[in-house]
């Protein structure tokens, strides 16, 4: 452990420190996320890589306030969130989410979706502050529209757009692409880290796919089995992982890279 | 520290939500402890009396009543359904719904109606005597409607349609793949009903005959117009004319007994239902029917809805045509009647409504991955119990409890300084309310849960991290997402609070009649003046969900529970 790394973790927006939050189980419980801890500076986008059921998304839901912690706690600017004691609501922890189906509400208009979160501001601001995000997200013309009249690209900066839309400390995305085809998805991928590096928002988003990952993060935090095994930038995990675990999880091959690998060892797949 | 099921029980619902959902299930079952109480405080003088002179000729009777209508309803409804589902002959389409329309028509207006239609100077016999030449009503003698057999052919041609909902519903969804299969397997057009479609739809005929025979063990009307002496009639009896509320809480018991019965057989169709195949809405290829075929699949399709609904409805709307005319106008007792049923319907629907939201609300998942049973989750199930219960049981049981809310509520006001001189909840229409609520909660916690379930939990997540409250996104999320659920529901639970008389003979104030109950004294006056005005409007007003079901009869909807 070097100074630096002390230093930074003074001036972390987002400080997870030991958290464990388990599932009711049928005879046992079982702890999804066991003793996680990391940190995330402000302006920086943090990543959480893993396959599905590692406990990634259970992480981003504490955060969010919606799974009490057994143990550990969250803090955001010097704020406790939740510790194994107290749990603050998800409505005052100023967290914003975009949801992976992204639950816009079906009955209100796009830009009364967005304006859902500015209920503190009077009607002249929120208007120019719904009109400032559907700019941001280029949807200018969509504003009266319906969540069911959108393309699924369409209703993602939506739901980014209303996220955002409250100037949260900071945002949470889970799978944001997962709703997407190939095609969109990688032209958003960047379209996304462009609107967050501009606002200068600091984000922490969770992917199975270690592309997004490294196309997206300043610090990725590779899970597996409820344990964060490292949490590093892109380019230190890529040059040192700790261990095999890590490994498995970058060098995860596609389905014709592992069928080419099997032919060539002579089996079929 | 906590265990890990204990936090999240505590972090799922909030405590006074689940506090609220407790009180209500209090509420529900009270009516049932204090029946217990009663019924073992009381000598056992009324026992032996009871036991030997009452119980079992009643008991009998019931459960003839209750065999026969099983019976009835099972082959007409299955039959309407494989008839209309299977087989294609003109006016299919128009049965497929009309088939439904006994529904509007309660157990005791079919009695009323019959009782003049069959009589032996009625129109159909004496239509029978025209034809036949006969003269004298002595001459062709005709079994009575008034007898057990009378009161099962009535009450089954009104109740079948519980049968071919269900089954129809089962019909439609699941069977077209079944039987093609079984048709390409080489089985016979007979035998693809023996060994295929009457199998698959046991379990939805058992639903069906349940809420149908719930339904019988309600009725105090009809049996007692048709002198048929059921436990239902004997509780009512015990305590109106011999005031012995420990013998009524007896009887009550026993009726609790087949109550329990028939939750278990729904109970455990459903279980059944639910093992079935993944549904899959393709209707199933309809034989067209020629000749003979045709005629008789015709006749036959029709006569449950001429027995069930046209005839009556026929005889009411020219009944009161008939009084109309001669009077000129309908007379103020009744005029106070219709207000007072629409009134006090409209007040439970809204109270019905209002608990019912509570209930489910407090009783919803709020994280998708949630597979603990929460209390309030219990709760909801506790508190739709009151849907089963008789209304005649229900307001024996109420009795105690109203009369010693109303001492205490007494006792306080008067400490107080306030003098109220009465009773607050017997004197006055409360207790008939609290009784509605408790009977109808069933279809408003069942259409909320419903509709909850229909909206993903992250939905109210990302309200919650918007910054609003819980019950701020209640209301800015869920209640305009729950609208279709609200509407239905108050649309049934209205209709079926009009259309209420076993709870509301007992505990309705001095002087307070509904349309039911004005029928009621009407029919057991035998003055039929007016009872047609009232049963016609209590008919037409039925008819609206009526109507409603059949536009979406291809939705699917098994009504829920006695909703109709």
């Amino acid at each position: 452990m070097n100074v630096e790394f002390f230093s930074s973790a003074a001036e972390a927006m987002l400080a997870v420190d030991r958290i464990t939050v388990s599932y009711p189980g049928d005879k046992n419980q079982v702890a999804a996320v066991k003793a996680v801890s990391f940190s995330l500076q402000k302006g920086d986008i943090g990543c959480l890589l893993g396959a599905s059921g590692c406990g990634k998304t259970t992480v981003l839901r504490a955060i969010a306030g919606f799974e009490p912690l057994q143990s550990g706690s969250i803090s955001l600017g010097g704020r406790i969130l939740s510790s194994d004691k107290a749990i603050v609501a998800p409505e005052k922890r100023h967290v914003g989410m975009m949801f992976q189906d992204y639950a816009l509400f079906p009955h209100l208009s796009v830009q009364d979706n967005i304006g859902f979160g500015l209920r503190a501001l009077n009607k002249d601001q929120r208007h120019e502050r719904v009109q400032a995000m559907l700019k941001l997200v280029g949807l200018s013309d969509m504003g009266a529209r319906f969540p069911h009249e959108l393309s699924g690209g369409q209703q993602q900066r939506v739901a980014l757009a209303r996220a955002l839309a409250p100037e949260p400390e900071l945002l949470l995305l889970d799978e944001p692409f997962s709703n997407l085809d190939v095609d969109t998805r990688e032209r958003l991928a960047f379209e996304l880290r462009d609107i967050l590096k501009d606002t200068g928002h600091t984000a922490l988003l969770v992917t199975h796919n270690h592309d997004e990952a490294f196309a997206l993060a300043d610090q990725i935090g590779v899970m597996s089995e409820g344990c964060l095994q490292q949490w590093a930038s892109p380019s230190a995990l890529h040059d040192a992982p700790v261990n095999d675990l890590v490994v498995a999880v970058l060098r995860r091959d596609t389905l014709a890279e592992k069928r080419l690998a099997a032919r060539m060892r002579g089996k079929s797949l | 520290m906590l265990s890990s099921a204990q936090l999240h029980r505590r972090f799922e619902t909030g405590v006074a939500w689940t506090g609220s959902t407790g009180l209500v299930v209090l509420l529900v079952l009270a009516p049932l402890l204090s029946l217990v109480l009663y019924a073992f405080d009381g000598s056992f003088a009324h026992w032996t009396h009871l036991l030997d002179n009452v119980i079992p000729r009643a008991t009998v009777n019931t459960l003839a009543l209750l065999a026969g209508v099983g019976v009835l309803v099972t082959c007409i409804g299955t039959g309407a359904a494989w008839l209309v589902s299977a087989h294609d002959f003109p006016t299919r389409r128009w049965l497929g719904w009309a088939l439904l329309l006994p529904l509007a028509v309660p157990t005791y207006i079919i009695a009323f109606a019959y009782m003049d239609l069959w009589h032996p100077i009625g129109p159909i016999q004496t239509l029978m005597r025209d034809v036949l030449g006969i003269a004298s009503p002595r001459d062709l003698r005709l079994p009575d409607v008034r007898s057990l057999a009378g009161a099962i052919f009535l009450l089954g041609f009104v109740l079948y349609p519980y049968v071919y909902l269900s089954t129809r519903f089962m019909f439609i969804t699941q069977a077209a793949g079944m039987i093609e299969a079984a048709r390409i397997l080489g089985a016979s057009p007979y035998s693809v009903v023996t060994r295929v479609a009457l199998p698959l739809a046991r379990p939805a005929i058992a639903v069906g005959v349940s809420l149908a025979l719930l339904e019988t063990l309600n009725d105090i009307g009809a049996s007692e117009f048709l002198g048929v002496q059921t436990l239902t009639v004997a509780v009512y009896t015990t305590w109106i004319t011999r005031s012995d509320l420990a013998g009524a809480a007896q009887i009550a018991l026993s009726m609790l007994v087949i109550v329990v019965f028939l939750i278990q057989l729904e109970k455990r169709a459903r279980r059944r239902q639910r093992y079935a195949t993944v549904q899959r809405m393709r209707p199933m290829a309809r034989t067209p029917l020629k000749g003979w075929h045709r005629a008789i699949a015709i006749l036959l399709g029709w006569i449950p809805v001429l027995i069930g609904f046209i005839a009556p409805a026929l005889y009411l709307v020219s009944e009161a045509f008939k009084r109309l005319d001669t009077v000129g106008a309908v007379s103020l007792p009744l005029l106070q009647a219709g207000l007072n049923t629409v009134g006090i319907a409209a007040v439970a629907t809204v109270l019905t409504l209002a608990i019912g939201l509570m209930v489910a609300w407090s009783a919803r998942r709020i994280r998708e991955s949630a597979s603990t049973v929460t209390p309030a989750q219990i709760g909801a199930r506790a508190a739709s119990l009151g849907y089963a219960v008789p209304g005649t049981v229900l307001a024996i049981g109420l009795l105690a409890p109203l009369l010693l809310v109303d001492q205490f509520l007494d006792t306080t006001l008067s400490l107080l300084g306030f003098s109220v001189g009465g009773l607050l909840l017997m004197g006055t229409s409360a207790g008939l309310l609290i009784a509605y609520v408790i009977r109808f909660l069933a279809i408003s916690i069942g259409s909320f849960e419903a509709g909850l379930s229909r909206i993903p939990a992250s939905i109210e997540q990302a309200s919650r991290l918007l910054g609003e409250p819980p019950t701020r996104t209640l209301r800015l999320i869920h209640l305009p997402l729950l609208r279709p659920a609200l509407v239905s529901a108050a649309l049934l639970i209205f209709v079926d609070t009009m259309k209420e008389l076993p709870a509301t003979l007992l505990l309705r104030p001095l002087n307070f009649d509904t349309l039911a109950t004005w029928l009621y004294a009407e029919a057991s006056r035998g003055t039929y003046e007016e009872g047609a005005i009232a049963a016609l409007l209590i008919v037409l007003v039925g008819l609206i969900p009526v109507i409603l079901l059949a536009r979406t009869q291809s939705k699917p909807l098994v009504p829920s529970r006695r909703a109709l």
